[in-house]
């Protein structure tokens, strides 16, 4: 099954080609169905390559096929090829798997959308591009579906272009990965310039003498393109603005896969990482820095989606931090775990916006609890997963996470139990002033709101699976059997570069305790907080919901300086030296042409006369040449 | 006396010469066929033998491909004449753009009201006169393959006896076509008299084995050969018919005269230069670099004030003898092969691009003025489309063989050394391009019925730079356009007729430009391997 491996990615591919032909023509529902079959499909063969790939012994897990020879040209050779090792099965499982349900539920979310099989289109068209990312064993191919991912998200966060607002963050997104993608780029020619290949295995074999520093140089580079593509500061602002984007987008792309791909690059490309320990320091500080201001203005959003936004920002802060010490695995794991609590926080708010009829504000919300009794029992699970309350999934990836950054750096650790905390707190804050209370939506809108109704069974079915994996998804990597869990199934992709903190069992109990009273606190905080009043601005500072100033700070620094650039160029530049430049030549060669047009008199004699003049001349030069030898 | 002279047959080999003898033959045979009919010979019928014939010529060169591939190149009758891979890639060029000129032409003289297949039978004469050209291996032999080509192309410039500018073209071209073959026989007798031979094998070897470095003589016969192909080939300043030959004749011989003459003369002006006058050129080289440079420039530079599109074809086609001027410039194996490519790519482009100004023309071949091409893309999308894609490709845009074309003789000269003459192409290319857009432009604009939309005055100054500039690049020369009478735009807004076959040329054309622009590896290859048979 192995050898077929392509089929992940080609079913998705077939799924667009298909949906492009004939999407129209099957509308809504069916196009929504063949999307889904396609990304199912997806799901069968990943699970069934995943089973060939368990078969072999732990230390041949590692397939390398060329499928073709895209480029040759010289030294650059690159082939259009696929790398199947338990990193890249466990992300297209992942991938594949959530990416179907969410098609599933987009089925029913996108119900009478005028252009429904548009969505699923781009949809496809995005897991594709995915798989490719996941699977490429080759930089400039990863590059394609990092591109490709790129441009779906563009599409679909714009995808009611019609809105000022979604058409603006759709750009927004744009102009942020574009920084991103220039650091990928600048690292896959520093690297060639090096190694003169873009081949992953053949730049691991051959790390060594890319030297310190370009290894470092090259490994910024690509955290700079993980920053863009996942949210990162200083890159991060673009994915709350994306959520102008249908809620299963969202889920999808702004939170489950596309937003893991930074981190995925990262630990792909960890035999690199190992060479360079200072770049190594950054990305660390990077991930917990990004997971702590996050996870702060997490806790005064209003809107339902940017909440969640924040979170799925400075929840990859957490693995960018991972990543940063090194700790592979617990990157992975709590990769994994968050795709299905935070997919199934986003199905729910779908859910619930669905349900109220496009509201996404939470004050205007509340007591939802009675009315969408799936919704609300789906988004509980979800809630303690991502607060880090034992036993659930995030609790178990967390905590991996940390144990390993305490081992690395105290004050990161300090960092993350902060950030967990306040994780708690902003989740609660959301859980409660959406589900519990009284209902608020009743009494907005002069109260002829029509009561919310729950979604259907199609929307439904992905709460429910998502929900059951939020909770049990912790025994992929449970401490105590830590190497029969992801650790000694993930551990030789990372080999020795893998750093992985055994502490004694007294001290890792000791983590866990402080990680679930953590969680108790902010739990208990928020819950006692907001437990009747809805609007408390002492708890919401400016500061916090203006995003630090963030925006406001690259407006002023980057923005209106770059607006004031073009005005130049558009005033000055454009219309006096480019159009002058240009009118000039064209008068100019309208001018002499004129002079030589006069010579075009139609009469023979002319003409003749032109032929013997020429011809005079050619022989005064050969005479002249006989002459002057 | 005579009866002891015996006369010395030499040996032939007939695949040598079968293209000429098949395309010249079936010349003959379809005169005499018509002769023998009581009325005029049916159109169709006539095209069908033309194109029967142009393909047999084709296939038979494809045979001499086989065989020189096998066999090496090899001359024949007494060395007069000459198989080689440089020959046979005329040959296929000329065979197929004849075939490709007979379809264009049937749907114009049907739709002139021309009966009989006259034009076809002189078009034969001409291309087996290119091809005799292409093989020839004596200046004598040149001159008559010149002869053959030119005295045909006279008659058919003057075929359409109802357009004045018809006769005037057929009388200018051959009143100027006379004056240059005299100075071109000068040269020949010239070049008799200093060497003692005018066989080019010959030359060259008697060149190499004795030191005539800066004999007069010589080079003044090499002078007036030169000026002699420069007319053949339109090198400015002895262009000046091409305009007014190209736009008098009929349409469809615009186009098959700048592919077949052009190829001619460029392929005998190559041969004689690179490979006889190989060790003199340094003395011609610097020559043909002013030559290059004059028609670059002013061919381009003449071509953007043109509003008769048929005149602007003439002097891009000017433009278009400049480049390969640069292949022979660089006097090397890689120059011929890049002129060859040049030549090669061309003929389907302009073969092509006459055949679109033959349908637009209309009835009385009449409506030339770049107006008639006003909004064509919404009239019939895919005809402009076919038209944009020749002129861009003879702009020299990526994935067509124009582009291919235009990069690789620039290449030669840069190996040539000759970086400013280089440079100088590719200007004129960048100024070329702007005709080939500014029709284009027109095509995809607004169409003759719709007014000009008027600048208002609150436009943001972004919109006004680039109206501005849009005006530059329209040149003024559209404005009477915009005011032209109400009956003439209803005319020109309406759809015209497209020929069946016409259109398969256009088709063949733009698939030939694509294709091979898109996978350039076959073409290249056949150039790069269609050398001369001797190079020094």
């Amino acid at each position: 099954m192995l050898h077929a491996a392509y089929l992940m990615a080609l079913f998705p591919l077939a799924g667009f080609v298909v949906l492009v032909l004939a999407g129209r023509r099957l509308g809504d529902p069916w196009a929504g169905w063949v999307g889904t079959a396609a990304v199912s499909a997806s799901f069968v063969v990943a699970c069934l390559s995943l089973g060939s790939l368990w078969g072999e012994p732990a230390t041949a897990r590692h397939f390398v096929e060329n499928y073709y020879t895209w480029i040759a040209v010289g030294h650059l050779q690159v082939h259009v090829g696929v790398l199947v090792d338990p990193l890249s099965m466990t992300m297209c499982m992942f991938v594949t798997g959530v990416s179907a349900l969410i098609h599933l539920y987009s089925i029913g979310y996108m119900r009478r959308d005028s252009e429904f099989s548009k969505f699923f289109i781009y949809m496809n068209l995005f897991v594709f591009s995915m798989v490719v990312l996941v699977l490429s064993d080759n930089l400039l191919v990863t590059f394609v579906g990092w591109e490709g991912v790129g441009v779906c998200s563009y599409f679909l966060i714009a995808y009611w272009h019609e809105r000022p607002t979604a058409a603006s963050a759709g750009k927004k997104a744009f102009v942020y990965n574009r920084i991103g993608d220039a650091g990928f780029l600048i690292a896959m020619f520093l690297i060639f310039s090096k190694l003169k290949t873009l081949d992953m295995v053949t730049i691991f074999a051959h790390r060594a003498s890319l030297g310190p520093d370009a290894t470092t140089a090259a490994v910024l580079l690509l955290l700079l393109a993980a920053t863009g593509k996942s949210a990162q500061i200083p890159l991060f602002n673009w994915l709350p603005d994306a959520m102008e984007g249908p809620t299963p987008v969202s889920a999808l792309i702004h939170a489950a896969t596309m937003v893991t791909a930074g981190v995925y690059l990262l630990c792909r490309m960890n035999p690199l990482l190992a060479n360079s320990p200072d770049a190594m320091w950054v990305i660390a500080v990077i991930g917990g820095v990004t997971a702590f201001v996050a996870a702060t203005i997490a806790t005064s959003q209003q809107d339902i989606k940017k909440v969640l936004a924040f979170s799925t920002v400075s929840q990859i802060g957490y693995m960018t931090l991972a990543a940063g010490t090194g700790a592979y695995v617990a990157a992975i794991f709590l990769m994994v775990a968050h795709a299905f609590y935070k997919a199934l926080l986003f199905l729910g708010a779908g859910s619930v916006i669905h349900g109220l009829h496009d509201e996404q504000d939470i004050k205007r919300m509340g007591g939802l609890a009675r009315v969408l009794p799936w919704t609300y029992a789906t988004f509980l699970v979800a809630w303690l997963a991502i607060a880090g309350i034992p036993p659930l999934s995030g609790f178990w990836a967390k905590g991996d996470v940390l144990d390993n950054a305490f081992r690395k750096s105290p004050a990161l650790w300090a960092l993350g139990v902060l950030t967990a905390v306040l994780t708690a707190y902003y989740m609660t804050r959301l859980f409660v002033v959406t589900f519990r209370g009284e209902a608020r939506w009743a009494t907005q809108r002069g109260g002829s709101h029509e009561p919310p109704h729950e979604c259907p069974w199609v929307m439904r079915l992905p709460l429910v699976v998502l929900a059951v994996l939020a909770f049990a998804g912790g025994i992929l990597g449970l401490p105590w059997v830590h190497r029969a869990g992801l650790g000694s199934w993930l551990g030789p992709v990372f080999g020795p570069a893998l750093y992985d903190a055994r502490e004694g069992a007294g001290l890792q109990v000791v983590l866990a305790v402080v990680d679930a009273l953590a969680a108790v606190i902010g739990l208990g905080v928020a819950a006692w907080a907001w437990r009747a009043e809805v609007d408390r601005p002492t708890l919401e500072p400016q500061f916090l919901q203006r995003v630090w100033y963030w925006d406001d700070a690259y407006d002023a620094l980057v923005g209106r300086p770059g607006q004031a650039l073009a005005r130049v160029a558009s005033v000055v530049v454009e219309s006096r030296i480019i159009d002058g430049a240009v009118n000039g030549v064209a008068e100019a060669v309208r001018a002499s042409a004129a002079g030589v047009r006069r010579l075009q008199t139609g009469y023979v004699r002319n003409y003749a006369l032109g032929i013997t003049l020429g011809l005079a001349a050619v022989v005064a030069f050969v005479v002249s040449r006989v002459w002057w030898s | 006396m005579l009866a002891a002279a015996a006369i010395h047959v030499p040996a032939i080999r007939y695949l040598a010469i079968m293209p000429v003898i098949v395309l010249l033959g079936g010349a003959i045979l379809l005169l005499a066929f018509q002769s023998l009919l009581r009325g005029p010979m049916r159109l169709r019928m006539a095209t069908v033998a033309t194109v029967a014939i142009s393909l047999a010529a084709f296939g038979l060169a494809w045979w001499q491909w086989a065989d020189v591939e096998a066999h090496g190149p090899y001359t024949t009758i007494a060395h007069a004449v000459v198989t080689d891979g440089f020959s046979v890639l005329v040959t296929v060029l000329v065979s197929a753009v004849m075939a490709l000129s007979a379809m264009v032409a049937e749907g114009y003289l049907a739709r002139e009201g021309i009966e009989g297949g006259e034009l076809h039978v002189l078009a034969l004469v001409s291309a087996s006169g290119a091809v005799l050209m292409a093989q020839a291996n004596d200046l004598v032999i040149v001159f008559l393959g010149l002869e053959i080509l030119s005295i045909a192309l006279y008659v058919l410039s003057a075929y359409n006896h109802r357009r004045a500018e018809s006769g005037e073209a057929g009388l200018k071209y051959f009143v100027l076509g006379g004056f240059s073959t005299a100075i071109f026989v000068y040269g020949i007798a010239l070049t008799y008299g200093a060497t003692g031979t005018t066989n080019l094998t010959q030359l060259a070897d008697f060149l190499s084995r004795n030191v005539l470095i800066h004999d007069g003589l010589l080079l003044a016969g090499m002078a007036l050969l030169l000026v002699g192909f420069a007319f053949k080939v339109a090198a400015v300043p002895f262009h000046m018919w091409t305009p007014d030959v190209y736009q008098g004749a009929p349409s469809p011989i615009t186009g098959f005269m700048a592919a077949v003459a052009k190829a001619g003369g460029f392929a005998a002006f190559l041969r004689v230069f690179v490979s006889s006058f190989g060790v003199l050129r340094a003395d011609w080289r610097p020559i043909i670099y002013v030559l290059a440079i004059v028609t670059l420039v002013v061919g381009a530079a003449l071509a953007v004030v043109q509003r008769d599109i048929k005149r602007m074809l003439a002097y891009s086609s000017v433009n278009h003898a400049g480049f390969v001027l640069l292949g022979l410039q660089a006097a090397s194996a890689v120059g011929v092969s890049s002129a060859l490519y040049y030549l090669f790519a061309y003929g389907f482009m302009v073969v092509g691009s006459s055949a679109v100004v033959t349908v637009i023309g209309r009835h009385g071949d009449r409506d030339h003025d770049i107006a008639a091409y006003r909004g064509l893309a919404r009239r019939q999308p895919l005809l402009a489309l076919c038209f944009a894609v020749l002129l861009l490709a003879q702009a020299g845009v990526p994935f067509t063989t124009g582009f291919l074309a235009k990069l690789q003789v620039v290449v030669a000269s840069v190996d040539g050394r000759s970086v400013p003459l280089a440079v100088v192409a590719m200007a004129s290319a960048a100024l070329a391009a702007f005709f080939y857009l500014r029709v284009t432009v027109l095509m995809y604009g607004p169409g003759p019925d719709a007014a000009p939309a008027p600048v208002g005055p609150g436009d943001p100054p972004l919109a006004v730079a680039r109206r501005t500039r849009l005006n530059a690049a329209l040149l003024l020369e559209l404005a009477p356009v915009a005011v032209a009478d109400q009956p003439q735009r209803a005319a020109l807004a309406e759809r015209v007729p497209v020929p069946a076959l016409a259109a398969v040329a256009v088709g063949i054309c733009v698939l030939v430009t694509v294709v091979l622009g898109v996978f350039p590896a076959p073409l290249v290859d056949f150039a790069h391997r269609a050398t001369l048979l001797f190079v020094p």
